[in-house]
């Protein structure tokens, strides 16, 4: 069915093009050169890009109006309700600029369209003109350039002293959340620590013996296989496993070194940290300003938070940060929206592979009080000490 | 070479030195051009099959099942890897091949030599050696879109880790390495053909061409050839530490990295340095793309404005100024990577600056357009059309230099929909204009007028169409590079609904592009061996190239070379016969040249 309107339109397209020539020929016979634009031709274009450019900004103020210029809904953070504003100033100059001359481009191309017995104005250049139109832009930017420069630097700026920690590590295709616990510090972390109950890496005496071991017991494993007389390879087979082998026994003897440069002393504000597996909602509180670190796990994601105004990629052996102040709850918003499904998001921004599109986390603002006992309940079951304790035991 | 210095009308050639293996820069310039056209064909075509993805998410249909078959289009509904790759498929062939190649390919190959008044380009070898690099990794590139694992996924960027690991991305293996492959073979080329050109400007310049009395196409050109020579290189460096982190176990861009289960032992690798090193090519190379057009469109409205390009020497200034100022701007693409604040701030400032010689150029353009007599041609349309584009497109990129303002709209189709308008209406407006206005000159015929006119309303109105809504899907906050927007239907159907009602105006309009360029592909076709004969000069121009035959020959005069006594824009200089007087015409009895 598409196919038959794909095939009509090309044959429509064709139809055109054949009336076109017949047109043209018909016009030899009349005697007109028809490679030259006449005055009718030439009236008629001038017309329709003054129409045009008509029609372009009724559709810019319609859009306007229809969709709105502020942005991704109401701005829920401090921060994105100063970026709205510094956008709204920004958006009315460009169409400020965006009006003027692209009005004034559409108005002489219609006004000035040839016409019989009209010369053109020789006219090659007045210096005094264009170093007007060189300092004007110059002087309009750099008011631009210093509004944007405070607030980049506000925002990019040493958080608060009162700035609440949190990491949030991302990987395909999923973000994981570990709040500070309460010494607001996030423990020490190593990618090489990282393993089921470890889904961070965070490095304590004990997490680094665990993984010395296991990755000890793996080496062993494979030079098993290997070696192992009554199983022939294929030559691929062989040379992965003899790769994966040496990959394993570097990261053995790195590993070795970690440990012994481990701290016990730094066990403690990795042990009261809370960790969140993926894919459970990011709880914020309300007027609370947080300082928020991010970890990537595989390739460069981005945490993109829309209705906060705020956004870093997230980097594979890098830390990045950002830091925002939510400014209305959950629940706010929702009666604000009139929308009971309404949340916050956490969205991923960074091309990541398949499911790019499906990275996400649930961002949840709470008022004190009822942030206060969702976070007396972390408390008691998520403490990384608490889990880490009990983990052992059952892994063997 | 040798055979330039014999007499050039009579040299008989074979089929394969004339049509194929020429060293004759028109004949090479035409090869170019219909290169790009294939290649512009195709990246449009694919555009359009993830349109109608966006537009109609995960409906059954026919158009992708034909051209994706069951491996990447089952049952008619795109394969969310394929999309990956289709996004960056057509990033890459627009930018690279019909944008950078193509256009600067076609037109410095045509115009330089012409222009300045050159029997050809200073080689003819590296010139023929140039095209056919690009026209082996046109292959390369199209080839990889076969492969069993599908082409490059990791958007035109190829930012590693994605671009570097397999196990991320199925595009990543032998897709990903075709793409290096052909990307180096494409800067080869594209090194080959700068230092041509650069040579040939600086020493073949006629006698009387001084530097201030070249078109501002060849000083257009010029600069972008110097863009390219002291940019690609680092693209080059950049791919080449990427193809040893997939091949030899190297760390540059590698670091701390599990993926599909796998714990690699990379260390010490940093992403953002291949950043630097992409996007140090990648800003200039976005003028590299836009100086070629905006030189074409100028000597078009002069031209057909019949009057002066106003500002000829402040043209010159922005042209240098742009170039200049495009080498300190490429970390604006960089400020929420994780780079340092303090970075972003010098770089907020460097691109800012490129306003105000942007600025200078659209002024000019305008005070051109008033009190002239402009005469709609196609190419004349066009170009008014770029200036339009440059000024919607450019207004934005305010926006988007602004670290401050950058943070909520990076990444989103806030920037698809700016870079789209800026550099790709207005470079595709350019090159249209620039085929419709030399089409005489490289095929000796001229292409039908009102159907150039149906192509440029129809290509105008659907390219606004696109990318002007396109703007409030990313105010709306729709990051770029998604499949669908399903994932919104979950937290905010008010936002949801906005994004879906734009997406299917935009997915129409897309369409409606894509059926319009069929119009410009028969009249091309069709002029080339049916269109009414050209006379020598056609537009009644002022530069060299409508001094020559019709017909080609080979060295591009029959007898001496043209000697050159005035600039090229003294469209209705009063006290002329005519509304245009020849750039050979010599100064009367006290005539000045000041401009």
């Amino acid at each position: 069915m598409k196919f038959i309107a794909l095939i009509v339109i090309v044959l429509a397209i064709l139809a055109v093009a054949q009336l076109t020539r017949i047109y043209e020929l018909t016009s030899k016979l009349r005697n007109r050169n028809e490679t030259d634009v006449d005055y009718r031709d030439n009236k008629m274009n001038a017309n329709l890009l003054l129409l045009f450019g008509i029609g372009m900004f009724v559709s810019y103020i319609w859009m306007i109006a229809r969709y709105g210029a502020g942005g991704n809904g109401v701005a829920a953070s401090v921060e994105g309700v100063e970026y709205d504003w510094l956008f709204g100033v920004n958006l009315i100059l460009i169409s400020a600029i965006f009006f003027v001359t692209n009005g004034l481009l559409f108005y002489f191309a219609w006004k000035y369209h040839a016409k019989p017995g009209a010369k053109a104005y020789y006219y090659t250049h007045n210096t005094r003109w264009e170093l007007m139109w060189t300092a004007a832009p110059a002087a309009v930017l750099s008011v631009i350039i210093v509004m944007g420069l405070v607030q980049w630097s506000d925002r990019t700026g040493a958080a608060g002293e009162n700035a609440v920690v949190i990491e949030l590590y991302s990987k395909q295709f999923d973000w994981a959340v570990r709040y500070s616990g309460q010494d607001n510090t996030l423990g020490k972390f190593d990618y090489k620590l990282i393993n089921t109950t470890n889904p961070l890496g965070l490095a304590t005496t004990e997490t680094i013996a665990a993984r010395v071991e296991e990755l000890k017991i793996e080496i062993e494993d494979l030079e098993a296989r290997i070696n192992d007389p009554n199983t022939v390879y294929s030559v691929t087979v062989l040379a992965e496993m003899k790769e994966s082998l040496a990959t394993k026994e570097r990261l053995y003897v790195r590993l070795l070194q970690l440990q012994e440069n481990h701290d016990p002393a730094w066990d403690a504000s990795s042990l009261d940290d809370i960790v969140q597996p993926a894919n459970i909602t990011l709880v914020l509180k309300k007027n609370q300003e947080y300082d928020m670190y991010f970890r990537a796990q595989d390739v460069i994601h981005s945490a993109y938070f829309p209705h906060f105004r705020a956004q870093i990629n997230t980097v594979p052996g890098m830390v990045t940060r950002l830091k925002f102040t939510p400014s209305i709850t959950t629940k706010e918003m929702r009666a604000k929206m009139k929308d009971n499904n309404f949340n916050y998001i956490l969205l991923c921004n960074k091309i990541c592979g398949a499911s790019h599109s499906n990275m996400k986390l649930i961002v949840e603002v709470l008022d004190e009080n009822e942030y206060d006992v969702w976070w007396a309940e972390q408390v008691a079951t998520k403490t990384f000490g608490l889990q880490a304790a009990s983990a052992p035991e059952s892994a063997e | 070479m040798a055979a330039s210095t014999h007499e050039h009308a009579h040299h008989e050639e074979s089929f394969v030195s004339k049509y194929i293996f020429s060293q004759d820069h028109k004949m090479i310039s035409k090869q170019f051009l219909l290169t790009a056209i294939v290649m512009g064909l195709i990246a449009m075509i694919l555009s359009t099959l993830f349109r109608i993805q966006l537009g109609w998410p995960e409906q059954s249909s026919d158009i992708l099942h034909a051209f994706l078959g069951d491996r990447w289009a089952p049952n008619g509904i795109l394969d969310r890897n394929m999309y990956l790759g289709l996004v960056t498929m057509h990033g890459t062939i627009m930018v690279f091949f019909l944008l950078t190649g193509g256009l600067s390919g076609t037109f410095s190959n045509l115009l330089i030599p012409l222009q300045i008044g050159a029997r050809d380009m200073a080689s003819g070898f590296l010139n023929m050696l140039s095209y056919w690099m690009f026209f082996i990794s046109s292959v390369i590139m199209v080839i990889s879109l076969f492969v069993e694992t599908g082409p490059a996924m990791a958007g035109w960027t190829v930012y590693p880790p994605l671009s570097a690991l397999p196990q991320a991305v199925p595009g990543s293996g032998l897709g990903m390495t075709l793409w290096l492959v052909s990307m180096a073979i494409f800067i080869a080329s594209s090194l080959l053909g700068s230092l041509n050109y650069i040579v040939t400007i600086l020493n073949l310049r006629t006698k009387g061409m001084t530097m201030l009395r070249l078109p501002l196409t060849i000083w257009a050109f010029f600069v972008t050839a110097v863009l390219g020579v002291l940019s690609f290189p680092v693209l080059l460096s950049a791919a080449l530490l990427l193809i040893m982190d997939r091949t030899m176990g190297t760390s540059f861009y590698l670091s701390d990295i599990i993926v599909g289960g796998e714990m690699l032992d990379n260390t010490g690798g940093s992403p953002l340095l291949y950043q630097h090193l992409f996007w140090f090519l990648g800003h200039p190379e976005v003028y590299i793309v836009l100086l070629p057009a905006l030189g074409l469109t100028s000597e078009v409205i002069s031209t057909n404005a019949r009057k002066p390009i106003f500002g000829y020497k402040a043209m010159i200034t922005s042209i240098l100024g742009i170039g200049f100022l495009s080498f300190i701007v490429w970390a604006h693409h960089m400020y929420v990577t994780g780079m340092s604040p303090f970075l972003g701030s010098l770089f907020v400032f460097t691109t800012l600056l490129i306003a105000i010689p942007s600025a200078v150029k659209v002024f000019n353009y305008l005070t051109t357009l008033w009190r002239s007599t402009a005469i709609y041609t196609p190419q004349m349309l066009f170009s008014i059309a770029l200036v339009s584009t440059f000024i919607t497109g450019g207004v934005t990129g305010i926006i988007l230099a602004d670290s401050a303002l950058d943070i909520a709209v990076h990444d989103t189709y806030f920037v698809v929909a700016h870079f789209h308008v800026v550099m790709g209406l207005s470079a595709v407006f350019g090159m249209f204009a620039g085929v419709y206005h030399w089409f005489p000159k490289m095929y000796g015929r001229m292409m039908n007028l009102r159907i150039g006119y149906v192509h440029f309303w129809l290509t105008l109105i659907s390219g606004y169409g696109v990318f002007f809504p396109m703007h409030f899907v990313g105010i709306a906050g729709a990051p770029r590079r998604y499949y669908d927007y399903s994932v919104y239907e979950g937290f905010d159907m008010n936002q949801f609904n906005i994004i879906m009602e734009l997406n299917v105006i935009i997915s129409i309009f897309a369409i409606i592009g894509l059926l319009a360029q069929g119009l410009f592909l028969y009249n091309f076709f069709y002029s080339i061996y049916r269109g009414p004969k050209a006379v020598q000069n056609p537009w009644r121009g002022n530069t060299l190239e409508w001094t020559t035959p019709v017909e080609h020959v080979h060295g591009n005069w029959p007898g001496a070379l043209p000697v050159v006594h005035r600039w090229p824009y003294d469209y209705s200089k009063p006290g002329a016969d005519e509304d245009f007087i020849l750039q050979t015409v010599p100064l009367a009895e006290g005539e000045t040249e000041d401009h």
